[in-house]
């Protein structure tokens, strides 16, 4: 039962950062193993609190794998993850639930619910067995639907949503987890741009701590305030969008060749077709 | 729905199983009315006489009351079960018999009773768990290493009641004392027939032992709406609720299997029919879905023992010719959605 856990894990602390950045949610130099194999490998990861950090890197580079590292659906091989100061792996799930929401990539379910049911499976977390829905459970259902703009289909079938509404309906999930760190792996996949930076808007938006997989070099430009640079499960490069995306850093770690322009408030990425000199990109 | 509305259908649907009961208990060749039924009942319970002469309160006491209220037992559980696998197998056909839970429990009973160990609907329950168990791990690591896809699981479990049943048919037809063995009949498509207090009374507690765990982690089972990983997400420890779960409802099964053999697809139509009424929220989807399979499972019943009077079909007979053609209307509307 999850009585016990909670019973020892007790109240989730405020995400208050002490001078020593003890606060909130770390990878400290974490490491994982898969098939003899590390796909990711010493990163070091700190959101400050309220701010959005994009992760950055080609397929295959640890993104995923850091993000799972940081929900704690994964063990690190090797360094640790703490949330408040405290080790992810000897946290109750339960507690780890109420303080870190996850969006995934795909979300599907064969089961038929409406808006309103999938924002609900936020509120798990914060109930317990043999107790009806609580007036905090459906305020926190209501301003979630509120703040993702979906009250007005809170009574349509997840089935019937586009994938731009899917993405909405999930991120309003994680919302009524009320979290204080909100991760989300490349939310804006497979979506008309309107409904990308629609998304982006939103997510940069919330009053939370995000850490966001992404493939768009002009979206994480335009929306990060913070970017963490991964090539094979290795953080290469991190800072602002404007230390981090320059046409060197790109041509290493994507293999292709582009150009930066100084665009208002945030770097401009435009590229360019390879030149005949380097077929196949760099390395 | 809120939860007043949840009492309410909880409350009409006990109401409505109640007067099946009753009803169902009148129905069969020696005729007796429901006052009859009534007022016999007040007279056990101490108000008045009854009515009855001695032959027809045996009739309803020792054989119409124990078999209408073990079919109303083992069709909540079945449906139980069934909605249980459903959400946490994330696959609508999941259901004790399509998965071969049923078939694996039928062999360990079977061998519980050629070996001659212990006596007695527990020890024949104990067997049946084992069996289930074993069954249902090898369907969990066949789909598993297959791929895990909706079909690949209901494919291994196919293969698995196969085996289990070839296994029973195979056990019962050798064993020296066949004589005292219930038939292969009884094992491979289930009977309330020779129903017995003590097996009521077996299969109520585990009843009520399983649907209170599954009550109290009706918020988990909903939490794995959107896979496991999700689930995890949402705070659940995947890898226990899903051993917790599965075994209570192998245990279930194998309570169910050992007195009434393997009924199949009770559990596979039941969760869906219900759904239809209650969303798929699992605090309302299981207490109704019990009580429907419970009415559901004491008709079918009724009708298995009188349609073809006084010949007999095996009650899974009837939940087979019932369950097949929902069957395919889940698949079919699964291929829709996909």
């Amino acid at each position: 039962m999850n009585d016990r856990e909670t019973a020892v894990a007790g109240r989730p602390a405020p995400p208050a950062p002490s001078p020593g950045g003890e606060g909130g949610l770390r990878a400290e130099r974490v490491g994982r193993l898969a098939g003899g194999r590390l796909v990711v490998d010493g990163v070091t990861l700190a959101p400050r609190p309220g701010e959005t950090v994009g992760l950055l890197g080609p397929n295959g580079s640890g993104k995923s794998t850091l993000l799972r590292l940081l929900s704690g659906v994964l063990a690190p091989s090797a360094g640790v993850v703490v949330l408040d100061g405290r080790p992810l792996g000897r946290t109750a799930r339960r507690t780890v639930a109420r303080r870190v929401a996850v969006v995934e990539q795909h979300a599907n379910t064969s089961t038929d619910l409406r808006v309103r049911d999938v924002v609900a499976l936020g509120r798990i977390p914060h109930r317990r067995p043999w107790t009806p829905v609580s007036a905090a459970d459906g305020a926190a259902v209501a301003a979630a639907l509120e703040a993702t703009g979906l009250t007005g289909m809170a009574d349509r079938s997840w089935h019937t949503l586009s994938g731009g509404e899917r993405q909405r309906a999930q991120i309003a999930r994680a919302l009524a987890q009320e979290p204080g760190e909100l991760l989300l792996d490349e939310p804006t996949n497979h979506l008309d741009i309107q409904y990308q930076l629609d998304l982006m808007e939103l997510v940069v938006g919330l009053p939370v701590t995000t850490v966001i997989a992404m493939h768009d070099l002009n979206l994480a430009a335009m929306y990060c305030d913070r970017l963490l640079v991964l090539r094979g499960g290795r953080a290469v490069a991190e800072g602002t969008p404007r230390e981090v995306l320059t046409p060197a850093l790109i041509g290493e770690v994507y293999g292709v060749r582009a150009e930066v322009a100084q665009g208002p408030g945030h770097p401009v990425i435009r590229f360019l077709r390879q030149a005949p000199a380097r077929p196949g990109g760099a390395r | 729905m809120t939860g007043a509305r949840l009492a309410l259908l909880s409350c009409a649907g006990l109401a409505v199983l109640a007067v099946s009961v009753a009803v169902a208990v009148t129905i069969g060749p020696a005729d007796i009315t429901t006052s009859e039924v009534a007022r016999s009942t007040l007279a056990r319970l101490g108000y008045g006489e009854s009515p009855l002469s001695v032959l027809r309160e045996g009739i309803v006491w020792n054989l119409r009351m124990p078999r209408a209220l073990l079919a109303a037992v083992c069709g909540a559980g079945l449906a139980l079960c069934g909605a249980v696998m459903q959400s946490l197998l994330r696959n609508p056909l999941a259901d004790p018999f399509v998965l071969g839970v049923s078939s694996g429990a039928s062999t360990g009973a079977v061998v519980v009773i050629v070996l001659g160990w212990g006596a007695g609907a527990v020890s024949l329950s104990a067997g049946a768990f084992v069996g289930a168990v074993l069954s249902f791990g090898l369907v969990v690591l066949l789909s598993h290493t297959l791929g895990a896809t909706m079909d690949r699981v209901v494919l291994s479990g196919v293969a698995a009641m196969q085996l289990f049943s070839a296994l029973t048919s195979f056990i019962v037809l050798t064993s020296a004392d066949a004589e005292t063995t219930r038939g292969v009949l009884f094992w491979l498509l289930g009977s309330l027939a020779g129903a017995q207090w003590s097996d009521v009374v077996l299969c109520a507690l585990v009843l009520a032992a399983v649907l209170a765990v599954c009550l109290a982690h009706t918020g988990t089972l909903d939490a794995f709406a959107f896979g496991e990983e999700a689930a995890a997400h949402l705070g659940v420890r995947v890898a226990r609720a899903r051993l917790l779960l599965l075994t209570a409802t192998a245990l279930l099964t194998a309570a169910m299997v050992s007195v009434a053999g393997a009924i199949g697809f009770v559990g596979l139509v039941l969760p869906h029919i219900t759904r239809l009424l209650t969303g798929s929220g699992h605090a309302r989807l299981l207490p109704v879905t019990a009580l429907a399979g419970a009415v559901f499972l004491v008709w079918v019943d009724t009708a298995a023992r009188t349609l073809l009077d006084p010949q007999e079909i095996p009650v899974g007979v009837v939940t087979s010719l019932i369950g097949v053609p929902a069957f395919i209307v889940v698949l079919y509307r699964v291929r829709r959605a996909s």
